[in-house]
C-alpha cells in the first residue's frame, strides 16, 4: 500500500491556489447559470420548498411540545440541500446539531432525524446503513470523526468521501483546527463544510474570528479554502461537487465557507432581538435561497404553474405525514435504558435494571389500586 | 437562584475591579441561563466578555488573565460543554500553584451549570463534580439555596485559589425569601451546614438533591422517622466535622447525589463516614445515585434521578429493628 508514502515536505512557493476569492461565488442570476442543468435546478427546488416547509413544520412541533428544542435552519436551506446532493450514496455525512434537513435531504426518515432532537437519548437511524452520523451536539467535536472515517476508506482502497458541517462558531474549537490539520497532513478525503450564518447563538462572527473570511483558515493548513453564496443553491451544489470530486480523486481536504444568514432565533429556545436588529434580517430576507432559485427558474422560462403546485404539494404531504408521526406518543421502555452502555451489561447494570423494573411494577401495582 | 447568581456577579464587579466575567454568548445575550445579565452593559465589554466559541481557549486564556493579576469568573455553557477544557483544567489550572511553588496562585471561579431535570436533550444533563473532585488543586463548591447561591459565589470569586462552582441548573429557577440588598455574609468555602437536624438517620447530599432530602426527611415522618440533612455547600474541601458529628448522633446515614454511584462522590463520602463514625454506626453507610448509564432523556429521566422514594426506601433499608 503506497497511498500513505509522504511527499517530502517542501515549502509552498505559492500559496495562490489554496487562497479562496475575496467575493463569494456566485451562480444564480449570473450568465454562466445559463448552462446549468435544468433537471438539477428542477430538484433543487422541490428539496428547497420541502426543505422550507419542514423548517417551519419542526419550529411548529416545538410549540405543541412535540420537539424538546428545534434549531431551524430556515434561510440555510441551500446549504442543507446542497451538502446532501453533493455527496454520493456511499459518502459519509458528519452533520452538526443544526443540520437535520441535510440529513432529511440525504434520504433519511424525518422522525428518525430528529430523534435526538425530541429528547432522546439514541440518534433514531442507523449511521452504518444510511452513512450519516449522528447528529453532533458538541461544537466542531465530529470533525476528527470525518477526517478518521475518509481516511481509513481510503487506506482500505475505498473511494468513499466525508462531508462535514459546522458553523462559523465552530470554528474557534480546538477539534475544527486539529480535524483540518489531520486532514490535511493525511490528505484525507474530506469536504469541510461551514455554514457562516452570521452567529453563534448571540455572539457576531466579528467576535469569532480576525480573519478575512473563514475559507481563509484553509491556507495555512495546505487545503484550498472556497468561499461561496450560501444562499445560491447552484453555486454552494457546484463548490461542494467539485471538493467531493477533487477529494474522491486523491488531492485531499478542502474547506468551503458558505456565506448565509439564519433567519430564525438560533433556537426555539432563544430570543433574537436580544441581539441584533430587524433591519440586517430584512436584508437578507431579500435574498432567500428559495426566491433566488425561483428567479433563475422562471427567467429560462423553467417554473411554470405544474412545478409549482407539484412543489408546494409535495412539501404539504411531506409535513402533514410527519405532523401525524410526529404526534403519536412516544413511550420508550425505562429498562432499555441500560440495555446499551455495554455490549455485555455488567452485573452492575444488571441489579440496577432489576431495581427498576421492580419500582415500576410496584408502580403499576399502585395504579391498580 | 438566578437572580441571586446575578447579583454576586454584579457586586463582586463593583467590588473589585480585577474580577472580569467572560464565556459563551455571556454578553449581550446575558448567557444561556441570563446569569450575566446586563453586565456587559454595566461594566462593559472588556469586563464582561464574549469570547470566541472555545472552552479551552476560554479557560486557557483565564489562566493567563489571572497569572497577571485578574480573577476572572468564566462561564462554560452547559455541563458537558466544560469538557474541551479539561486539559487546561487538569494540566494548569489545577497545578499551577503547586508547580511554581505558591508563586502563582490562580484565582480563577469556572461557572457550571449541571445537572439535569430540566428536560435538556443530550449533553445539557450531566453531573461532572466527580471529575472535578478528583483532581488535587481545585476547589468544588454547589449551592442548595438561593442565599447560598449568592453567599458561595462571592466566597469563590474571593477565593485565591481555583474555584470549580457548580450551578444546579433545576434550581435555578427556585425561588425564596432572599433580599438582594442585605446578602448574607459570605460564608466560607468547605463548611457544611446541617439543614435539619434528625435522630433517626443522617442524609448527607448537596446542591440539587438537598431539596429532594429535605422533602424526603418531611416524608418519613409519617414513617415515625426523624430524619437530619447536611448540605455540604460542596465536597473539596470536604467538611468532615459537621457529616461526622451528625452520622454520630443518629448512628445511621445515607448519602444522595443524581450522578452515577459508582466512583462517584457519594463512594468517597461514606468511606470517609465510616472510616470516622464506625463504632456509632448501626449499619452500613448506604448511597442512592443515578443509575450508571449515560444520562438519560428527558421522557425518562425521572427514572434516573434519586427521589423522594428511593432516599425513604434506602433509609428503611439501614437495618430499621433495633439489635
Ligand atoms: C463544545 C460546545 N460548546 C458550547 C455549546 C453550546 N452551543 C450550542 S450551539 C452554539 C452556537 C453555535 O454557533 P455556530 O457554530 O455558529 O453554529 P450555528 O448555531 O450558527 O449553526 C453554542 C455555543 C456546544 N453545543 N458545544
Amino acid at each position: 500500500m503506497t497511498v500513505l508514502e509522504t511527499p517530502a515536505w517542501r515549502p509552498r512557493t505559492d500559496a495562490a491556489p489554496l487562497m479562496p476569492d475575496p467575493e463569494p461565488f456566485r451562480l444564480l442570476g449570473t450568465p454562466e447559470a445559463a448552462g446549468l442543468d435544468p433537471a438539477l435546478l428542477r430538484r433543487a427546488y422541490g428539496e428547497l420548498v420541502r426543505g422550507r416547509r419542514y423548517n417551519r413544520q419542526a419550529t411548529a412541533l416545538t410549540r405543541q411540545g412535540r420537539l424538546a428544542v428545534y434549531p431551524s435552519s430556515t434561510g440555510q436551506e441551500a446549504c442543507q440541500v446542497a451538502a446532501a446532493l453533493a455527496l454520493g450514496p456511499r459518502d459519509w455525512l458528519f452533520p452538526s446539531y443544526r443540520d437535520t434537513l441535510a440529513v432529511v435531504a440525504r434520504g433519511v426518515d424525518p422522525v428518525e432525524a430528529l430523534t435526538l432532537l425530541r429528547g432522546d437519548w439514541h440518534c433514531g437511524y442507523d449511521p452504518k446503513l444510511t452513512r450519516t452520523a449522528p447528529l453532533s451536539t458538541p461544537l466542531s467535536t465530529q470533525l476528527p470523526h470525518a477526517v478518521g472515517l475518509a481516511h481509513a476508506a481510503r487506506i482500505s482502497g475505498d473511494d468513499v468521501v466525508a462531508l462535514a458541517m459546522t458553523g462559523d462558531g465552530g470554528t474557534s474549537e480546538g477539534d475544527f483546527h486539529e480535524a483540518l490539520n489531520f486532514a490535511a497532513v493525511w490528505h484525507a478525503p474530506v469536504v469541510f463544510l461551514v455554514q457562516n450564518n452570521g452567529f453563534a447563538i448571540s455572539v457576531p462572527l466579528g467576535k469569532q474570528s480576525a480573519a478575512p473570511s473563514l475559507a481563509h483558515k484553509a491556507v495555512g493548513y495546505g487545503m484550498p479554502g472556497r468561499l461561496v453564496d450560501g444562499n445560491d443553491v447552484a453555486a454552494v451544489h457546484r463548490v461542494l461537487t467539485e471538493a467531493v470530486e477533487r477529494a474522491r480523486g486523491g488531492a485531499g481536504p478542502t474547506l468551503v465557507e458558505a456565506v448565509t444568514y439564519r433567519m430564525d432565533a438560533h433556537t426555539n429556545a432563544d430570543d433574537a432581538t436580544r441581539y441584533r436588529d430587524e433591519e440586517e434580517v430584512a436584508a437578507w430576507r431579500g435574498h432567500d435561497p428559495v426566491d433566488l432559485l425561483e428567479r433563475e427558474l422562471a427567467g429560462r422560462g423553467l417554473l411554470d404553474a405544474e412545478l409549482r403546485r407539484r412543489a408546494a404539494d409535495a412539501a404539504e404531504a411531506f409535513a402533514a405525514d410527519l405532523r401525524e408521526r410526529m404526534s403519536a406518543p412516544v413511550e420508550p421502555d425505562p429498562a432499555e435504558l441500560f440495555a446499551h452502555v455495554y455490549a455485555e451489561p455488567t452485573p452492575q447494570l444488571r441489579r440496577q435494571e432489576a431495581q427498576l423494573r421492580a419500582e415500576l411494577a410496584a408502580e403499576r401495582e399502585q395504579e391498580h389500586h | 437562584m438566578a437572580q441571586a447568581l446575578n447579583q454576586a456577579l454584579r457586586d463582586a464587579m463593583a467590588a473589585d475591579e480585577r474580577v472580569h466575567v467572560m464565556g459563551e454568548d455571556v454578553g449581550t445575550l446575558g448567557g444561556v441561563f441570563r446569569i450575566t445579565d446586563g453586565l456587559a452593559r454595566e461594566f462593559g465589554d472588556t469586563r464582561c466578555t464574549d469570547t470566541p466559541l472555545a472552552e479551552a481557549g476560554i479557560l486557557g486564556a483565564a489562566v493567563g488573565m489571572a497569572m497577571y493579576g485578574l480573577r476572572p469568573v468564566v462561564e462554560m455553557q452547559f455541563d458537558a460543554f466544560a469538557y474541551p477544557a479539561f486539559e487546561q483544567l487538569v494540566s494548569h489550572v489545577a497545578r499551577m500553584r503547586n508547580r511554581t511553588r505558591g508563586a502563582v496562585p490562580l484565582p480563577v471561579t469556572i461557572r457550571v451549570p449541571y445537572g439535569g431535570g430540566i428536560g435538556g436533550v443530550e449533553h445539557h444533563s450531566d453531573s461532572s463534580e466527580a471529575y472535578y473532585l478528583h483532581t488535587p488543586g481545585l476547589h468544588v463548591v454547589t449551592p442548595a439555596t438561593v442565599a447560598d447561591a449568592y453567599g458561595l459565589l462571592r466566597a469563590a470569586i474571593a477565593s485565591d485559589d481555583p474555584v470549580v462552582f457548580l450551578e444546579p441548573k433545576r434550581l435555578y429557577w427556585s425561588k425564596a425569601e432572599w433580599s438582594a440588598r442585605e446578602p448574607e455574609p459570605v460564608p466560607p468555602i468547605g463548611r457544611a451546614l446541617v439543614r435539619r437536624a434528625g435522630r433517626s438517620a443522617t442524609l448527607v447530599s448537596y446542591g440539587p438533591s438537598v431539596p429532594v432530602c429535605l422533602e424526603a426527611a418531611e416524608a418519613a415522618r409519617d414513617e415515625g422517622w426523624d430524619l437530619g440533612v447536611v448540605d455540604l455547600r460542596g465536597l473539596v474541601p470536604f467538611d468532615e466535622e459537621t457529616v461526622a458529628d451528625a452520622v454520630r448522633a443518629t448512628g445511621r446515614a445515607v448519602v444522595v447525589h443524581e450522578s452515577s454511584g459508582f466512583g462517584g462522590a457519594g463512594a468517597e463520602i461514606a468511606a470517609r463516614i465510616t472510616e470516622r463514625c464506625f463504632h456509632h454506626l448501626q449499619a452500613p453507610v448506604l448511597r442512592v445515585a443515578g443509575f450508571d448509564i449515560p444520562y438519560p432523556p428527558p421522557m425518562l429521566e425521572r427514572h434516573h434521578l434519586p427521589g423522594v422514594d428511593r432516599v425513604l426506601d434506602a433509609v428503611a433499608r439501614l437495618q430499621w429493628e433495633e439489635g
